[in-house]
């Protein structure tokens, strides 16, 4: 408990005094976008490192997030009345389409980037566990989800920005997104949510609801005869998955000043998991150490040897998982419970 | 329990607060004095003896194919000019950033070339995406791009050249070319992505106005290789030519299958527009021979300067690599920018720009004499259809005559308006 | 008429690369549990074969078809190198394979890059198999795909005669049906488990072959294909061929209307939605294979 209460205390002053200090406006903004994929990765510990449900579609869900909020700062930009620039070029539209009208609401533009996303993994959890899909199934399934949803996004250019995405991103709620002053305002805020959601993780992974998750994830047919619905139980921590994809999605596109399908479809939503399994997927900060990490080894190995990082990051997804299925948190045994490792997972083996 | 939720609560009450304390000071949207204070303009460092100059490619990922060669064909000129004394008595030190296919790393590349090694220009970028990922990072840091590869045209960035075709010197001339060769229908076949959608909105505009008849559209999503059906919808069309916006790898597959289908360059010419010489080698001439192609230059293009370009390019590459027109506008942007330089007298970003608007920026390029057009920022460029022969080149059969003026947003044609 | 008879081959073929692509995997993945990323890659490996085979053997025709056996050996051979070094420790936790070769797939797609060159090469194709096949006078089906079809035809047949009449076919079948009786039988299940890796991966270097006809030859050409082929064998069920060979008919033939009457990116998302679709009503696919292994 003290450990933890230090934990959240450290972390938060590192996010938010030492790294503004001694980090450039420059490599701040980078953190920024690092500490975006730590909220995904956040998310994906829980369903999967605690879950055992690999979703590697969290990409829509970052999508859906960014673009909710994208659409609203992009109508805020345009002002009231008038068209986003992009609609007017490619789109050659009238009038806005009745599905982007309500996003000029900023209330409900916040609300959706988190709440939609919620829905959508809702509606697919429902249909996929209630009857059963597991393991390597979930996995393709919501692989092909990525795929699908990132076509869709493409093929729609007139409403959407096709490949482009929604660029050129000006103000957030009324400040200037070109002032370095607001781009700080923005990582703090993006530093925020990362530690609001690492207290909700915390909260969820120790509650009595997070021992049932773990039990699913170990052997889901004993929980099933012992009363519960493992469906249900899989479906909230896919849900907040999916809101926090979301919250993130919509956190990067003020960070960044972009949202696109590069980073919805299939290879981002399998990266939003690399940091995971590197950090140690079934560990609290584990996951967002390691997306960070990876963000940022990223960054640096392209900017010195390019070629270099793609052999470096196939190792990344190599390397761990193969010899160190726990993680880095493997290598450091804070926990007296450590359920780090998933006693294998032989029990998911697709039931014949 | 309490005490922790209690210390939790606390930090985001602090972070929170933190966030509004630091709300107050940043500037409002269309806040003059804080855009100003925000944007101050890049600075170029020119303290040294040599001044960086920023690359900006794909050299890995999905386009790398392409960008690869666009970025060695600038430091072929990068390195020319060093050789020939540098720019204002000052050597170029190439940066170069790899784009990695993914348009919010140009962004972030970007940014760091403009802040971190405070370069006195950028030349890169290939896909339209690319270049809307970085052109907000341009124009809030005021620094300068030269973009060297044919676009949809709808764009004129305060800070950005673009030195290769817009559509009216490369779509509008190749349906000129098409409607001279007697051709009254045609298939338009695309990726999709921004180039060819509105590509395709201006082809069915000209053809409105002209007569010709579009007979279908469709569109493949970027790296599809599966094409049975387009072609089977294009052979049962009739068209007697197929307008071909496709992007990369498709393209493999669309001309494998068109001639599996029975289809010919003499029957149903196909015309590309992203299809250059490099290209050509990846797909093979039993597939493409015969077929067409709409640039501003090919490696065949007649000219001293272009046979210079070429012997220096393979000298330098290697005698199979051929030289193609986006290689060609990239190697001509570094030197167009160097007039600017000169004729400006300094590196300093505005004074450079300010020099190119008011005209008379030229370079002898490979592809023939090319003239800056001062408002537009973009290049007269001589328009050039080519047949692709079985060696492999392309061969031109036709071309404008006289470099054609830059217009991208078509004002100057009437079938256009309500384009743009 | 002519044009519904070429949309159905249309459909037929896209099926047919579908089944190619996916038969490896319903091996590797229905038989052994294996989520393979790099299968796409091996694809690529077959590719490349006849790339570097037709620098040495100046005959299209002739370096298709020794291609065919070489590069069935290069791509197995990759398969039984994968499953030796890490495949064979993740048995235990199949969601790992995934991630785990999908790594492996970046490794590869950048040792083609570095050994290659980043832009695709060419490879010729016999004057026969570039034409077309005149059925009427106006209706033609193009003599790559019928090829492929025959190929893909022909492998099902191969692959189902070993797995029913050979020594070797039964002995993956009890190894499947349950590992732990085939062991205690005196099975050596490892040597099976590399044989059906060498085998399933062999299959992925004939689909490279294959894809020469109609596609391009590059070091990303197997990450297009890889999902489509895992959700052929998803929706097939798993444990048998028959599933994956029909689905990927009808998911061709599907997408083939579809793609027809719509768009291509209209035509992805509603194969996708068929597929949950389809999954709602038969969750372990459309053939199950019942065992008595209590998994």
């Amino acid at each position: 408990m003290k450990r933890a209460a230090l934990g959240f205390g450290v972390t938060a002053a590192l996010l938010f005094a030492v790294a503004p200090l001694v980090l450039g406006d420059f490599r701040l903004s980078l953190l920024a976008k690092y500490l975006c994929f730590a909220i995904v990765a956040v998310g994906v510990g829980l369903a999967w490192g605690r879950g055992g449900m690999l979703a590697l579609g969290q990409g829509v869900f970052f999508g859906l997030g960014g673009y909710a909020m994208a659409m609203h700062l992009k109508l805020a930009d345009a002002g009231p009345g008038n068209l986003p620039d992009f609609m007017i070029l490619y789109g050659q539209l009238d009038a806005l389409p009745w599905w982007w009208a309500p996003f000029a609401n900023p209330i409900f533009a916040l609300l959706a980037t988190v709440l939609l996303p919620m829905l959508v993994a809702l509606l697919l959890g429902l249909l996929i566990f209630r009857r059963r899909v597991r393991g390597a199934y979930f996995a393709i399934l919501s692989q092909a989800l990525a795929a699908a949803f990132a076509i869709l996004l493409i093929g729609q250019q007139g409403t959407t920005g096709g490949t482009n995405g929604l660029t050129d991103i000006q103000g957030f709620f009324g400040y200037d997104l070109n002032d370095p002053v607001n781009q700080r305002m923005v990582y703090f805020v993006v530093a925020a949510a990362l530690l609001a959601m690492l207290g909700v993780a915390w909260q969820l992974m120790r509650s009595r609801y997070g021992e049932l998750l773990v039990a699913v994830r170990d052997g889901e047919e004993r929980v099933r005869f012992l009363g519960y619905d493992p469906a249900n139980v899989k479906l909230v921590a896919y849900v907040v998955a999916a809101g926090m994809a979301g919250l993130a999605g919509a956190l990067f596109v003020p960070a960044v000043g972009i949202i696109s399908p590069a980073l919805i479809g299939v290879v981002p939503s399998i990266e939003f998991v690399i940091g995971v399994a590197v950090g140690g997927r079934a560990t609290l900060a584990g996951p967002a150490l390691g997306a960070i990490a990876v963000a940022w080894a990223k960054t640096a190995l392209s900017e010195r040897v390019p070629s270099a990082w793609t052999y470096f990051e196939g190792l990344l997804f190599v390397l761990p998982i193969v010899f160190l299925p726990g993680g880095i948190a493997a290598l450091f045994k804070w926990r007296r419970r450590a359920r780090l490792v998933p006693p294998a997972e032989v029990k998911e083996k697709v039931a014949a | 329990m309490f005490g922790y939720r209690g210390r939790r609560s606390a930090a985001v009450l602090v972070a929170i607060g933190t966030v509004a304390a630091l709300t107050a000071c940043g500037a409002k949207t269309g806040d003059a004095v804080g855009s100003a204070q925000a944007g101050g303009g890049a600075v170029v460092d020119t303290s040294g003896s040599a001044v960086k100059v920023g690359l900006l490619n794909s050299l890995s990922g999905t386009m790398a194919i392409s960008e690869v060669t666009v970025r060695d064909a600038i430091k072929l000129a990068v390195d020319e000019i060093n050789a020939a004394g540098g720019v204002l008595g000052k050597q170029l030190e190439p940066v170069s950033e790899d784009g990695a296919s993914d348009w919010p790393t140009f962004a972030e590349k970007a940014q760091k070339l403009i802040s971190q090694d405070k370069v006195a220009a950028v030349f890169g970028c290939w896909t339209s995406s690319s270049r809307k990922a970085v052109k907000p990072v341009f124009e809030k840091n005021k620094a300068l791009l030269f973009y060297p590869v044919q676009y949809e045209g709808l764009e004129e960035s305060p800070y950005i050249f673009y030195t290769g075709a817009t559509t009216n010197q490369q779509i509008v001339p190749a349906l000129d070319y098409l409607k001279s060769a007697g051709k009254t229908s045609v298939y338009l076949v695309g990726s999709d992505y921004v180039f060819p959608r509105t590509a395709n909105k201006i082809i069915k505009a000209y053809a409105a106005a002209s007569g010709m008849k579009v007979l279908g559209e469709d569109y493949a999503p970027l790296g599809s290789t599966e094409f049975s059906t387009i072609v089977n919808k294009v052979k049962a069309s009739g068209a007697s030519a197929v307008f071909n916006t496709l992007n990369g790898d498709s393209n493999v597959a669309f001309f494998k299958e068109y001639k599996s289908a029975g289809l010919t360059a003499e029957a149903m010419p196909v015309l590309s527009v992203s299809i250059a010489e490099e290209e050509v080698k990846s797909i093979g001439t039993q597939y493409l021979a015969g077929q067409l192609t709409a640039w501003n230059y090919y490696q065949t293009t007649k000219g001293a300067a272009n046979d210079k370009f070429v012997k220096a390019y393979k000298a330098k590459y290697g005698a199979d690599k051929p030289t193609s027109d986006p290689m060609e506008a990239a190697y001509t942007s570094v030197y167009l920018w160097k007039a600017m330089v000169e004729k400006a007298g300094s590196f300093e970003i505005e004074k450079v720009k300010a020099a190119a608007n008011a005209g008379g920026i030229t370079f002898e390029a490979p592809e023939g004499l090319v003239t800056v057009d001062g408002p537009s920022q973009h290049v007269f460029k001589t328009a050039r259809i080519g047949k692709i022969g079985t060696d492999g080149l392309i061969e031109e059969v036709w071309n404008s005559g006289q470099p054609v003026k830059p217009d991208p947003y078509l004002k100057s044609y009437s079938w256009a308006t309500g384009l743009s | 008429m002519s044009l519904l008879v070429g949309q159905l081959f249309s459909g037929v073929s896209i099926g047919a690369v579908l089944l190619l692509i996916a038969l490896g995997l319903a091996l590797t993945f229905g038989q052994m549990n294996v989520i393979n990323m790099a299968h796409g890659e091996f694809i690529m490996a077959g590719a490349y074969t006849v790339y570097v085979l037709q620098q040495v053997v100046t005959s299209a025709g002739a370096s298709l078809l020794i291609a065919l056996p070489v590069s069935f050996v290069v791509a197995g051979l990759l398969g039984v190198l994968l499953e030796v070094l890490l495949i064979r420790r993740l048995y235990a936790r199949p969601l790992d394979t995934l991630l785990v070769t999908w790594g492996v797939s970046l490794i590869l797609q950048q040792a083609a890059r570095d050994i290659f060159g980043a832009p695709n090469v060419q490879t010729r194709a016999p004057e026969i198999l570039t034409g077309s096949v005149h059925l009427t006078d106006d209706i033609a089906i193009a003599s790559s795909r019928l090829f492929i079809l025959g190929l893909a035809l022909a492998a099902v047949a191969a692959l189902t005669i070993v797995l029913r009449t050979t020594s070797l076919g039964r002995r993956i079948r009890a190894v499947v049906q349950n590992r732990d009786l085939a062991a205690v039988s005196g099975l050596s299940t490892g040597r099976v488990d590399r044989l059906t890796f060498f085998i399933g991966s062999g299959l992925a270097g004939i689909a490279g072959v294959a894809l020469t006809l109609i596609g391009p030859i590059g070091p990303a050409m197997g990450t297009n294909l890889i999902v489509n082929a895992f959700l052929v064998v998803v929706v097939g069920g798993i444990g048998q061929l028959k599933g994956t060979v029909i689905v990927a008919f009808v998911l061709g033939v599907l997408q083939a209307t579809v793609e027809y009457t719509t768009t291509v990116s209209v035509a992805s998302v509603i194969v996708f939605v068929a597929i949950v679709a389809f999954l709602q009503w038969r969750p372990q696919g459309l053939f199950t294979l019942r065992t008595r292994s209590l998994a």
